[in-house]
C-alpha cells in the first residue's frame, strides 16, 4: 500500500507519480487521503492501478481513466470521470453535474445520487447510479448504458443517439426524440450482468427501457449529403 | 466565473469563531475570483431606533471623523464610528431616508455599500487574499457572513462592481453567474424609482429583490419569482438579518455545495472551501437542486 496525503504533496506530483506507473501491472495498491475537495485528482491514469481517495474531491477526479480501478469513498465535484476510456471509477456517496460525460469505456459506479447532465454524449461506457440523477442526463449519448436505480430529472436523453437508458423510478420527463422501449429478455439478461459487476443491488426486472425513436433531421437518410 | 460561500452559526456560542472560519472559506474561492473580493457581516446590532450605516470611499485616508460629525450634529447625539481600511461603519439616530439625503447633499462622493441594524458589507479590488488580510476577517465576530471572489465577466474590475450587494435593509446578494436581461430590467425597476450605482449585472438581482419585497413579498416569494423574471445563469446567496438562503436558476450550472451541521450551515461554489470547517467530514452534504429556495434562519 502506497499512501499519498495531499496536505503534503500537490496535485501535479501525485498525479505524477501514478502516470509513473504507466505499462505496470500495479500490483501496489494507491491509497490517498486529504483529498477536501481538491480537483484533478487520479486523473489521466493509464495502468491497472487500484487507487482509493479518503474524502470528498473536487473537479475532474479520475478523468481520463485507462485501466485504472479508482474508488472514491465520499462525494464528487463535477465532471467525474469525464471521457473514461476503461477500467472503474466507483463514488460511494455522490456526485456533481457531467458524472462519466463522454465517457468511451469503462463502468463508473455512482452509488448515491448524481446531479444534472450525468452520461452527456456517452459514447460507449457503463454508468450506473444508485440512487437519482438530475436534469438533461444522457444528452447527445452516443451509446453505452446509463442504469439509475432511481428517478431521472426533466429532458432525460434528449437528442439520444444509440445509447440505452434503464431507470427504475419516475423519469421527470424524456427530452427530444428519446422514447421508452421494449424490455427483451436479453436486455435484462444484460442488465443483471451490469448490475451484478456494479456491485448495486437491484432487480434488473423493475427497470424500464429508454433510447432514440431515430426521428430528428440527422436520423433521415435524405439529409446524408449535409454531413 | 466567480466564488460565493456563506456560513450561517447556529448557536450564539460559537459567534467568536465567525471570522477565524470565514477567512479560509473566502480564501480557498481565490483562484475562481482573483479580481477582487467583498463580504457581508452580522453582528453587534445598532440599538432600536438607531440606524447602521456602512460608507465606503476610496481614499483610504479619508476624513470619517467629518461625516460622523456632521451626522451627530444633523441628527442629535454620538455618531459611533468604526473605520476599516477603506470603509467606516457608523451608527446613527437618524431614519435611512434622512441619512441618505443627508450624505447625499454633504458628501456625494461617499457611498453606502449596506443599511441596517446588524449588517455591514465591505469590498474591495484585488486579491481575495489581501483582502482578508487587509480586513483582519479571521477576527471578525458574527452570526453569520457571505462572501465573493470576483471574476469579472459583464463589467469593469472595480470596488462598486464587486459584491456583495446590497438588496435593502439587512439584506445582500452575493451572485456567481450572469444574467442576460440585466438591461431591460434595469430600466423597469428604474422606471419604479429605483436607482442604481453600476451597469453590473448582479446589481440588478439585487434591486430586483429589493423591488419585489418593497410591493409586500416575503423574500421566499421574490427568490420563487426571481426565477421566472431572471434570464441567465446564477448561484445566489442572500443574506438577511437573521439567517441565509441560497438559490440556483434552474439549469444550474453554476456550482453549489451546502453542507450542514447542528453548528452551523456553510454554503460555497465549492467543497474545497468548507473542507477545513470543524465537522465538516461528518456533516450533511448535498449539491442545492435547481429552481430551489433554501433559507435558513435562527427564529
Amino acid at each position: 500500500m502506497i499512501t499519498v496525503d495531499l496536505n503534503r504533496v500537490d496535485i501535479r506530483e501525485l498525479n505524477q507519480r501514478l502516470h509513473d506507473q504507466n505499462g505496470d501491472d500495479g500490483r501496489t495498491p494507491w491509497r490517498i487521503v486529504g483529498p477536501d475537495g481538491r480537483h484533478s485528482i487520479a486523473v489521466g491514469l493509464d495502468a491497472t492501478l487500484t487507487v482509493t481517495v479518503e474524502g470528498h474531491v473536487g473537479y475532474y477526479c479520475a478523468g481520463m481513466n485507462q485501466h485504472a480501478h479508482v474508488t472514491v469513498n465520499g462525494h464528487a465535484g463535477p465532471g467525474l470521470a469525464e471521457n473514461m476510456m476503461s477500467g472503474t471509477v466507483r463514488v460511494t456517496g455522490n456526485a456533481s453535474q457531467g458524472a462519466g460525460a463522454s465517457a468511451h469505456g469503462g463502468l463508473l459506479v455512482i452509488e448515491g445520487d448524481a446531479s444534472s447532465r450525468c452520461g452527456i454524449s456517452l459514447k460507449g461506457g457503463d454508468i450506473v447510479v444508485g440512487g437519482s440523477v438530475g436534469h438533461m442526463s444522457a444528452f447527445m449519448a452516443q451509446s453505452g448504458r446509463l442504469v439509475v436505480c432511481g428517478d431521472a430529472g426533466a429532458g432525460l436523453g434528449d437528442s439520444i443517439y444509440e445509447a440505452e437508458l434503464y431507470v427504475a423510478g419516475s423519469v421527470g420527463g424524456l427530452g427530444a426524440d428519446c422514447v421508452e422501449k421494449d424490455v427483451t429478455d436479453d436486455h435484462r439478461t444484460r442488465l443483471t450482468q451490469l448490475l451484478c459487476r456494479a456491485g448495486i443491488d437491484a432487480d434488473a426486472g423493475s427497470f424500464r427501457r429508454y433510447g432514440s425513436a431515430r426521428t430528428l433531421y440527422n436520423f433521415h437518410v435524405d439529409h446524408a449529403g449535409a454531413y | 466565473m466567480c466564488g460565493i460561500v456563506g456560513l450561517f452559526l447556529k448557536q450564539e456560542s460559537l459567534e467568536p469563531s465567525l471570522g477565524e472560519w470565514l477567512e479560509p472559506m473566502l480564501v480557498a474561492m481565490a483562484d475562481r475570483g482573483p479580481d477582487s473580493a467583498g463580504f457581508a457581516i452580522y453582528h453587534d446590532p445598532a440599538p432600536d431606533g438607531a440606524l447602521k450605516l456602512t460608507l465606503y470611499h476610496p481614499d483610504a485616508g479619508f476624513d470619517w471623523e467629518a461625516i460622523a460629525e456632521g451626522l451627530g450634529t444633523a441628527f442629535a447625539g454620538n455618531v459611533n464610528l468604526h473605520v476599516r481600511v477603506t470603509h467606516a461603519v457608523m451608527v446613527v439616530n437618524a431614519t435611512e431616508s434622512e441619512a441618505r439625503a443627508w450624505l447625499r447633499r454633504h458628501f456625494p462622493d461617499v457611498r453606502i455599500t449596506s443599511v441596517g441594524a446588524e449588517i455591514e458589507i465591505y469590498k474591495e479590488k484585488g486579491l481575495p487574499d489581501d483582502v482578508a488580510e487587509s480586513y483582519a476577517i479571521r477576527h471578525l465576530t458574527g452570526s453569520h457572513a457571505l462572501a465573493h471572489t470576483r471574476m469579472a465577466t459583464e463589467s469593469a474590475v472595480t470596488t462598486e462592481h464587486s459584491h456583495p450587494f446590497s438588496t435593502g435593509r439587512d439584506l445582500c446578494l452575493v451572485h456567481n453567474g450572469s444574467l442576460s436581461n440585466h438591461n431591460r430590467l434595469r430600466s423597469e425597476l428604474e422606471r419604479h424609482g429605483m436607482t442604481f450605482q453600476t451597469d453590473n449585472d448582479s446589481e440588478v438581482a439585487a434591486g430586483y429583490l429589493t423591488h419585489r419585497m418593497a410591493e409586500g413579498a416575503s423574500l421566499e416569494e421574490a427568490l420563487q419569482s426571481s426565477l421566472d423574471d431572471l434570464d441567465g445563469f446564477f448561484t445566489f446567496a442572500i443574506g438577511t438579518r437573521d439567517g441565509f438562503a441560497v438559490l440556483r436558476d434552474g439549469i444550474a450550472c453554476k456550482p453549489a455545495v451546502l453542507a450542514e451541521t447542528d453548528q452551523w450551515v456553510a454554503m460555497a461554489s465549492e467543497y474545497r472551501s468548507i473542507a477545513h470547517l470543524p465537522g465538516a467530514s461528518a456533516a450533511q452534504i448535498w449539491e442545492p437542486a435547481p429552481a430551489t429556495v433554501y433559507a435558513w434562519s435562527r427564529n
